[in-house]
């Protein structure tokens, strides 16, 4: 028996297959490009192509047989197959097919009509195939996870992506459900200025109240941190989850178009016209961050313009997008109770703060010079590379972040009512009572939206759910309690319950705008072939991970107490921990679970000794207390 | 030796879900297995472990509770067991909760009267007791309404500030006296000047 206790010490157990377990990648799954990045013992290393390119193009484009093409490639497709291409597609997720069409401007996008039966999201024609921004997206995170197997030359299964803090939880749970569909387990959703902050306070060492201005392709964030001793506290976020440098290369396009017009003549514009406009806009961009002005010529279907654009021109033309960032700035440093002058540091993220001007702005408003001694393109995915090591390997560094929107219920006349406000630290609970309104009623419809407008239609709507089975009462005596929990990926599950009858519904919040259960098997079953030997393997991975808490405990209980057993229980307890040991080295998780369980079985014995022990070590404790008070109080009487 | 059982030994221990051996309730971790446990039902005061008084210092308490977190946050769980992920987000839940309504002195006013008077005041303290709060309410509402630049806003966001002063003043003596009444009518002040610093805020960002 003595083997037992040799086996391991507490806590120093290997977990089975620790090789795997600890290559976490960070991801940046960004509007315009996307980046995977790695960090070992602190040594972080952003991921590059063959041509020393660390930037993947978010564009992917679809082959007649479905396969998709991802990045630099796709990229050079756009302008000869604009049809079966698509991009920015981050700007669609956790969207309906109404809200992409309000969204506004000229959008690149072939929307399906929806058909019965299916959720709200929104569905994309290209070249031919439906797809769901998830799907889209899965295809993204499929070719940053092939570039991290290529140069760690192993299976990456684990990453830590990032989102726009303003992020709402429709967006927050595409994303992961587009990472699940790569086959990567989401260790951590981070929002990406909490990411670049990390990257700054652990590799340069900032501390102070910090600003992260965040200027993505198709998303502005703001957040204002502390940063003190490897916490990294944010105080307020804000932003605009469709702002960005799109929008820069939509005015610049709209501008041309206009132009082009007018020279030919046309009205209705093809899709192929404003995807080449666009196109031309961003180049148009790019060149004005570094030129005074510059000519660019549009050619669609045979038919040739010419446009000239100055610096100052372009500036005028993204003037209200560059104030709106601003003045969202303002917003949250007014919120959280502090003014430009109390920041210490402005850090940006993001390509479009390339944009003079967007500089100009920043630096104006907060009175310093900004920092970007981190590439703004890839200090996200630094961060997270950071993050998914911490998270892996352990460290001491602590994100504390906050919910970017209000969170409510929709009570009587469209009105909403708040259940967590915006900018409270995360994971929170809170929950509010309601009741019923009309005699007998035994069912209510359950609204969650979120957003910070006081009426319904406002504010985005996450679910829809009835809790049912509510005892017939008169109204407003039954007691209906809604409780809101918000995850440290910052993703939401409400359950409601009548307190008198204890009846209970619990809903994970995704069905407006997600994919439901079903979709999920079917787009896994249909995008991997081995999609039923991946989930195998997690729940695999799974058992094996409890296992092993369940070893160790023992191992801990034996080490304590173990001379409270006799030399055949203890036989027994060491060969039921050996059977446990030999399933962890196979594959079989079912014999995994088995054993797990008959090993609890066989302690259970020990636990109720134990108990008994323990109690008793009290009891004793107690009495001496209370003798030594009684002497006590008899000789100060 | 009668009462011996009014502190009983079963209400200072529990069994530790994971190993199934005793541990304190109180305990964030069972003192035999390390694992992580859910967390106890006690005041936010024991939760961030300060004493229960409306004077609390706030720098203090944040390190007490970064080093709580830094124990307890899910991202220290990130590849444990299901049920260890989850007690973990209890845990820090738990003390969001706690550090929220204890550095803040509105929110810590009103839970230690609620704490403090639950038997004496059910009705905690949103029952305006006192004619002169409402008026001085009113009044600072209609100088609001007038005040339409933004030297007007600042002076009586000055003003308010300044009474915010007073009243937390009268709130630490209050407590400090065990006048709970008196702390009641102090809170359903201070929430409000702290309305009223809102709607300042507000209204600055409107001018701008």
């Amino acid at each position: 028996m003595a083997q037992i206790l040799q086996i391991h010490e507490p806590g120093q157990s290997p977990v089975p297959h620790q090789e795997d377990a600890e290559l976490a990648v960070g991801i940046d799954l960004g509007t315009t490009n996307s980046v995977v990045a790695i960090s070992s013992e602190g040594k972080i290393e952003v991921l590059k192509d063959d041509d020393g390119q660390a930037l993947v193009p978010s564009i992917v484009a679809y082959a007649p047989d479905g396969s998709a093409i991802v990045g630099e490639l796709a990229k050079r497709l756009l302008l000869s197959r604009p049809d079966s291409v698509v991009s920015s597609i981050k700007r669609l997720m956790g969207r309906g097919a109404e809200d992409v069409r309000s969204l506004g401007g000229q959008l690149p996008f072939d929307i399906e009509p929806q058909h019965e039966g299916e959720s709200q999201l929104v569905r994309l024609n290209i070249g031919g195939h439906t797809l769901t921004p998830i799907e889209i997206s899965a295809d993204i995170l499929r070719a940053l996870k092939d570039r991290a197997e290529g140069h760690l030359g192993a299976k990456v299964e684990k990453a830590v992506i990032t989102v726009p803090a303003y992020f709402d939880d429709a967006q927050r749970s595409a994303t992961k459900d587009g990472a699940r569909l790569a086959g990567l387990e989401v260790l951590r959703l981070v929002n990406e200025p909490t990411a670049a902050a990390l990257a700054y306070g652990l590799d340069k060492g900032a501390e102070g109240l910090f600003a992260v201005f965040d200027l993505g392709g198709g998303t502005f964030d703001v957040s204002l941190l502390r940063m003190q001793k490897g916490v990294f506290q944010v105080l307020a976020t804000g932003g605009d989850a469709a702002l960005g440098g799109d929008d820069f290369d939509h005015a610049i396009a709209e501008h041309f178009l206009t132009e082009r017009q007018a020279d030919l003549g046309e009205t209705g514009l093809s899709g192929g016209e404003v995807k080449v406009a666009l196109m031309t806009g961003r180049l148009a961009k790019e060149c004005l961050s570094t030129e005074d002005s510059g000519e660019w010529v549009l050619t669609v279907d045979d038919h040739q313009t010419k446009h000239r654009l100055d610096r100052a021109t372009f500036e005028g033309l993204i003037k209200p997008y560059v104030d709106r960032t601003i003045k969202i700035c303002h917003e949250v440093l007014t919120e959280a109770g502090f003014d430009p002058l109390d920041v210490k540091g402005v850090v940006l993220v993001g390509g479009s703060t390339r944009v003079p001007s967007v500089r100009k702005a920043v630096a104006s408003y907060f009175g310093s010079e900004p920092l970007a001694d981190i590439d703004p393109d890839q200090v996200v995915a630094v961060g997270a590379a950071l993050q998914a090591e911490a998270l892996t390997v352990g460290s001491d560094t602590l994100l504390l972040d906050v919910t970017p929107l209000s969170l409510g219920l929709e009570t009587m006349g469209g009105l909403v009512e708040k259940v967590i406000p915006r900018n409270t630290p995360i994971p929170v609970a809170k929950a509010q009572e309601f009741t019923t309104f009309q005699d007998g009623q035994t069912a209510m419809a359950i609204h969650v939206v979120q957003g910070e407008r006081e009426m319904v239609d406002q504010n985005r709507s996450l679910a829809r759910f009835t809790l049912k089975g509510i005892p017939p009462m008169a109204a407003g005596a039954a007691h209906i309690r809604v409780t809101f929990q918000v995850d440290a990926d910052g993703l939401l599950t409400v359950t409601a319950g009548e307190e008198t009858s204890a009846i209970e519904a619990q809903v994970e919040v995704k069905p407006s705008y997600g994919l439901s259960e079903d979709e999920m098997s079917t787009m896994l079953y249909d995008s991997m072939k081995n999609a039923k030997d991946d989930m195998e393997l997690r729940l695999l991975a799974e058992a094996r991970v409890e296992a092993e808490r369940a070893m160790l405990a023992v191992r801990s209980a034996l080490q304590a107490d173990c001379s409270l057993l006799s030399v055949e229980e203890r036989e027994d307890i060491g060969g039921q921990m050996d059977k446990v040991i030999v399933a962890i080295k196979g594959t079989d998780r079912d014999a995994i679970n088995t054993a797990a369980e008959d090993l609890d079985n066989a302690t259970r014995v020990f636990a109720e000794k134990r108990m008994d022990k323990g109690i008793r070590d009290a009891l004793t404790g107690v009495s001496m207390d209370k003798l030594e008070t009684t002497i006590g109080d008899g000789e100060s009487a | 030796m009668n009462d011996v059982n009014t502190k009983t030994p079963q209400a200072t221990l529990k069994s530790c879900w994971s190993c199934k051996g005793p541990t304190p309730v109180a305990a964030l971790f069972c003192q035999t297995c390390k694992a992580v446990q859910a967390p106890a039902a006690v005041t936010h005061f024991v939760r961030l472990g300060v004493e229960q008084s409306f004077d609390v210092d706030v720098a203090g308490l944040g390190r007490l509770y970064f080093d709580l977190q830094r124990q307890l946050h899910p991202d220290r769980f990130a590849t444990k067991a299901p049920k260890e992920r989850a007690l973990s987000q209890q845990q820090a839940t738990a003390l969001n909760d706690a550090y929220e309504t204890l550095k803040d002195p509105l929110k810590r006013a009103d839970y230690l009267v609620h704490i403090l008077g639950v038997n004496v005041l059910p009705e905690g303290c949103n029952l305006v007791r006192d004619q002169s709060i409402l008026i001085e309410a009113m009044e600072m509402r209609e100088k609001l309404a007038m005040a339409d630049t933004m030297d007007a806003l600042n002076a009586i966001q000055r003003e308010t500030k300044a009474e915010i002063d007073d009243v937390l003043t009268g709130l630490s003596l209050a407590f400090r006296g065990d006048d709970i009444e008196g702390a009641c009518q102090l809170t359903t002040r201070l929430k409000y000047l702290d309305k009223m610093m809102g709607e300042v805020r507000q209204g600055r960002a409107r001018l701008l």
